[in-house]
């Protein structure tokens, strides 16, 4: 299968690979996916507290190249995003934007998931109700 | 000179020996007679040329010329193998044994079999790959007519116990198929002396051109039929008809003529570099070789790397090497390899496998090169692996709850 150049410059560059401190009060820690499904994405988000925008963005993908251009393309779109903007994004854009195959549109999928159980995670830390989403339709 | 990319691919096909072209070409352009053309010139030419190719194919597996059929490659021999003593021996039984580690070509005529009203047992492997057998033994009942076994694992390169499988087979009047695909022409491979009542293998996978294989069928001690599996003009004793593709045909005695010479000089030099690729890329941490180091062909081995996802390693490279993953990732299906599965690995490290086949055109620059490639992608993709991290902070993963989609 042959490789979008955005995958393939993502996978070749990956933006913001790193760990935030998950201890944190304002950070928020997504993981998702499963080692026996091929994927597992762990995506972080360092929210200001006074303005609601999420200042830094980290990733670590256990995955193919797209599992990792998605998660690294998410973390590029969440900086200096708010969180209810980052709530907004959805897997579609991400496939749009990579170009991702319909046999990789589940990588997607599991990036959206990360970014929100990456605010879940925050909002909960910070006395905040949890968000119900929709299941995922993919898997 | 290092030439990019580099082919590691070989269980999945050869390059062609340049030999073994020159030695068809004629046969597309001035011999170009249907051997079954009694009347005339190119007809006598075409016939001379396959019965020599014929001798050649048999003298490789230790067989005689006419217990070879020629096929259109392996996928054709086991299945005319398999259905042909299944449909033949109908009146002895309806019983055959295999393993969970054969390939599809096998495992998927079997379940036609069953189907049809057939019963297969499927014989578990060990963590090597390697079938009990007990457990072999154990399986065979009254009605048992075949046991199909493969000589060598495709995914793997696991060589099997033939000589001991037909042992058994012999004591209970079983036949024996094997699919030798992997094996002939990189090991010595003898019907004879390992009891080989059916086997299938194909041109392509040593040095010879796609589309030609043959299917070996005894004819003495015990002489063995199959059913035919196509109708027509009754052509390799009525047991394939169609056309024989004579150009294929050559080159695949030719490429069975420069392995039998070429085998030991080949299996020693590429041994020594697939043992160096193996011990360099072993130097990695949590990298673990899967089946037999034993019983294996000379020319494979097949890594996992744990904490990193094969088809995210293979991006890495895969413009300048050619490898595949164990890992099934590539099709649209999420499953890991079976063969991976059914030697008891854990999801995680049959999704981290790469799958590493040399040939007679290896050599040390393409192997260093490879080395290096690989050891960078592994270590570049662990640092940007949660799973890494975690394993790194003394995290088990299997108290972690995944979600599971």
């Amino acid at each position: 299968m042959a490789y979008s150049d955005k995958v393939i410059d993502h996978y070749q560059n990956p933006k913001n690979v790193g760990t935030l401190d998950k201890a944190n009060k304002n950070v928020g820690t997504g993981l998702v996916g499963a080692p026996e499904c091929g994927d597992v994405m762990r995506l972080q988000i360092e929210v200001d507290d006074a303005t609601g925008v999420i200042t830094d963005a980290k990733f670590k993908t256990f995955g193919c190249g797209s599992a990792i251009a998605s998660s690294s393309l998410a973390t590029e779109w969440l900086k200096g995003k708010s969180v209810d903007d980052a709530l907004k994004i959805d897997n579609m854009d991400l496939v749009e934007e990579l170009n991702l195959p319909p046999v990789k549109i589940h990588c997607s999928v599991l990036a959206e998931d990360a970014i929100k159980a990456a605010i879940n995670d925050y909002r909960i830390k910070n006395g905040l109700e949890a968000i119900k989403y929709e299941e995922s339709l993919v898997h | 000179m290092l030439k990019l990319p580099i082919y590691l691919d070989n269980n999945s096909t050869t390059p062609m020996d340049p030999r073994v072209l020159e030695a068809m070409t004629p046969y597309f352009l001035q011999h170009y007679g249907n051997a079954a053309s009694r009347n005339h010139p190119f007809g006598w030419e075409a016939e001379e040329a396959v019965d020599y190719a014929r001798e050649r194919v048999a003298k490789l597996i230790g067989a005689e010329p006419k217990e070879i059929i020629f096929t259109s490659g392996a996928t054709e021999g086991d299945n005319l193998g398999i259905k042909g003593v299944f449909e033949m021996y109908a009146s002895k039984g309806n019983h055959i044994i295999t393993a969970t580690t054969e390939h599809k070509a096998v495992l998927d005529t079997c379940k036609h079999i069953e189907k049809q009203g057939g019963e297969v047992t499927y014989l578990q492997v060990n963590a090597e790959g390697l079938i009990d057998l007990k457990e072999l033994e154990a399986a065979i009942k009254p009605t048992t007519i075949l046991i199909a076994i493969m000589y060598a694992n495709n995914e793997i390169g696991t060589v099997m116990p033939m000589k001991e499988i037909s042992a058994i087979a012999r004591k209970n009047g079983v036949l024996v198929f094997s699919d030798a695909t992997q094996a002939v022409g990189k090991i010595p491979v003898d019907v004879n002396k390992d009891g080989i009542d059916l086997m299938a293998f194909t041109a392509h996978k040593m040095y010879g051109p796609k589309g030609v294989g043959a299917l070996y069928v005894r004819r003495k001690n015990p002489r063995v039929k199959v059913t035919a599996q196509m109708d027509g003009g009754g052509h390799e004793r009525g047991m394939r008809s169609g056309t024989l593709n004579v150009p294929g045909i050559v080159g695949f005695g030719k490429a069975c003529e420069l392995c039998m010479l070429d085998m030991e000089a080949d299996t020693k030099r590429i041994t020594k570099l697939r043992d160096k690729l193996e011990t360099a890329l072993m130097l990695l941490e949590e990298a673990y070789v899967n089946g037999s180091r034993e019983h294996r062909l000379p020319h494979v081995t097949n890594i996992s790397f744990k904490h990193v996802e094969g088809e995210g390693l293979l991006m890495g490279f895969n413009k300048n090497i050619a490898l595949s993953s164990g890992s099934a990732c590539t099709s649209a299906s999420l499953e890991p390899s079976y063969v991976l599965k059914a030697l008891g690995l854990g999801d995680d490290l049959a999704h981290s496998s790469l799958r590493f086949g040399l040939s007679r055109f290896t050599n040390e620059e393409e192997i260093d090169y490879t080395i290096k490639a690989i050891s960078e992608t592994v270590i570049k993709l662990r640092e940007m692996s949660p799973l890494w991290e975690m394993y790194k902070e003394g995290i088990d993963l299997s108290t972690i709850e995944w979600a599971h989609h």
